[in-house]
């Protein structure tokens, strides 16, 4: 009897294990399935690098250089914003804070964690949008920089957990070693604990930018939505993810319209499974 | 503790059907943005007349509506456009029958900052506006800045509708665009929020959403037609020139229920209704 019931126990945690990985796969192939039918109409080349998007004209012009790029340019704002204050913040925590403060600190990131996106873009849109316009003396304040301003809110939770906790599995004596031969204590940091911990900070880096470029609502609300080559990051962008978001309801399925947003559906499959990988990457190496 | 979960189940099932089966009739009404708020008001006015009746509105763009008609997760598809050719034969290939009935009158209304001076444009200066040929207010006799252009995303029947008609003035030959760089915002009260704060924004919505924090522009046909302001007589008369008739599209021929709130819409107190949300309605 005991026997059996181990059995079954075993069976179940099995299948529970290969449930992620099926579901990862059926989704992978359904996006294929729906996507690259949008290529019988247009060819590779021209849609990852044509530059004009208009999908309910006819003929329908599907390029999305456009949007890939302002996916880029949200994402690498944010993460110039998010990364030194994520680092440097995890680097205080881990470091330099006193129990107490370290403790109110890190509930403090938690909380910042569970604010909704939706949340977010909409006290973007109400405080930061006005302000970008009126420092940068611009035409308007939905731009990519707003964007990246509230995604690096979003990012910083991810880096600073994770960041901490690469700093924390340097082994001890790493620190007293280079303490016990006269370094300071921002010398052990920046010299013997930063590079101990180098691939660890890299794996969160990567974690929060793969954060960042699926986030979707924020930017909806907050970048403009313009598909234009941009120029510079003080401009309106479209993304790729608020393209999904703004187009699905209409697109009637079977059209191209639908079979191109499933295309982009796969770029940013893609695109988010090498951040990951890349972040896998630098976690195995820091455990070797 | 399984057992616990089993009775809680069981009364969550219990208690929904019998919520089901307090609710004789319940329509889904989906589409237009536009005129989710007509929509809901007719449907809170009807479900308080028939109270074993259930109406549920949500938006999405009239795009939407359509599809969802087709696919059969509607009852009664809102669209402030014509139904395309394309959506027809979709929804014929799946058994289904758009059949089209007029409910109200909408004017669209273009608007800017109330401080910018400019208070008057033709539609062919608007289409120039829009694709991107004039840049800056100046040109039109306003401030030295650059035009902020607002438009609705794509999945919008009023984006489809001021593309065909402003744009493209009524020419299916035509390929003008809106320009890329005009800001495509999710809703039509996002639109007015912008226009609200940005003396160089220039935008356009239903004419339900005009309030005071915006200017709505007088619209002339040509350079030689008198400038018309959006108002509700205006519509009625057709004089403004940017005017568009509302839709319900049902599968055949209504029926049974959907009849019945069809009917409520279009009565004298559904068409008040239409008055009241600041739409235009299609019975006097």
């Amino acid at each position: 009897m005991r026997k059996v019931k181990e059995f079954i126990i075993e069976k179940l945690i099995l299948i529970c294990g290969l449930a992620s990985i099926f579901f990862v796969i059926l989704i992978f192939l359904f996006l294929l399935k729906e996507g690259l039918a949008v290529f019988k109409t247009v060819s590779p080349f021209a849609f990852l690098f044509g530059k004009s998007w208009y999908p309910i004209s006819e003929p329908a012009r599907l390029g999305i250089l456009p949007l890939i790029l302002g996916s880029l340019i949200v994402t690498l704002g944010a993460a110039v914003i998010s990364v030194p204050i994520g680092v440097a913040c995890a680097v205080y925590i881990a470091e330099v804070a006193p129990a107490k403060i370290k403790e109110v600190l890190k509930s403090g990131i938690e909380l910042l964690a569970a604010i909704p996106s939706v949340v977010l873009g909409f006290i973007g849109m109400v405080t930061l949008v006005p302000w970008v316009k009126h420092v940068f003396n611009l035409p308007t304040g939905l731009t990519a920089l707003t964007g990246s301003i509230m995604l690096a809110f979003m990012a910083m939770p991810t880096i600073v957990s994770i960041a901490e906790d690469a700093l924390y599995s340097v082994p001890r004596v790493y620190k007293e070693g280079a303490l016990a031969l006269g370094a300071t204590h921002w010398q052990t940091i920046h010299r013997v604990l930063l590079p101990a911990a180098s691939s660890g900070i890299l794996a969160a880096v990567m974690l929060g930018i793969g954060r960042v470029i699926g986030e979707t609502m924020a930017v909806m609300m907050i970048t403009g939505n313009a598909a234009l080559m941009p120029h510079s990051i003080l401009q309106p962008v479209r993304t790729l993810t608020a393209t999904i978001a703004a187009e699905m309801g209409e697109a009637v399925v079977g059209s191209e319209h639908y079979f191109a947003l499933f295309a982009i559906g796969i770029v940013l499959f893609v695109i988010s499974f090498a951040v990951n990988v890349t972040a896998d990457l630098f976690l195995h190496r820091r455990k070797i | 503790m399984a057992k616990r979960l089993l009775i809680a189940l069981l009364f969550l099932i219990a208690s929904t059907s019998a919520f089901a089966a307090s609710v004789k009739g319940s329509i889904q009404v989906k589409g237009s943005d536009t005129m989710v708020n007509l929509g809901q008001a007719w449907a809170e006015k009807y479900m308080e007349q028939n109270p074993q009746e259930f109406v549920a509105v949500t938006g999405g763009g009239s795009g939407t509506g359509f599809s969802s008609l087709i696919s059969g997760t509607c009852d009664i598809a809102m669209s402030s456009r014509n139904i395309k050719q394309k959506e027809i034969d979709l929804a014929k290939q799946k058994g289904i029958n758009p059949f089209e009935i007029k409910v109200a009158l909408d004017g669209l209304a273009v608007v800017v900052h109330p401080n910018n001076p400019v208070d008057k444009l033709t539609i062919d200066q608007l289409a120039q506006i829009f694709t991107g040929k004039i840049t800056s207010w100046k040109e039109l006799g306003g401030a030295d800045a650059k035009i902020v252009l607002l438009s609705r995303e794509v999945n919008s029947g009023t984006h489809v509708y001021f593309k065909e008609h402003v744009l493209r003035k009524n020419d299916p030959n035509s390929k003008e665009e809106f320009a890329p760089g005009a800001l495509l915002l999710p809703s039509s009260q996002a639109i007015a929020d912008e226009v609200a704060n940005n003396p160089a924004a220039i935008g356009y919505y239903g004419m339900g959403y005009i309030s005071p924090k915006q200017k709505a522009v007088s619209i002339a046909q040509d350079e030689k037609s008198e400038y018309i302001a959006p108002t509700v007589e205006n519509v009625i008369s057709s004089k403004y020139p940017i005017s568009r008739p509302l839709f319900f599209y049902t599968n055949g021929e209504p029926k049974d229920t959907v009849k019945a709130f069809l009917d409520f819409a279009l009565s004298q107190k559904g068409q008040q209704i239409v008055r009241e949300t600041d739409f235009v309605p299609v019975k006097q």
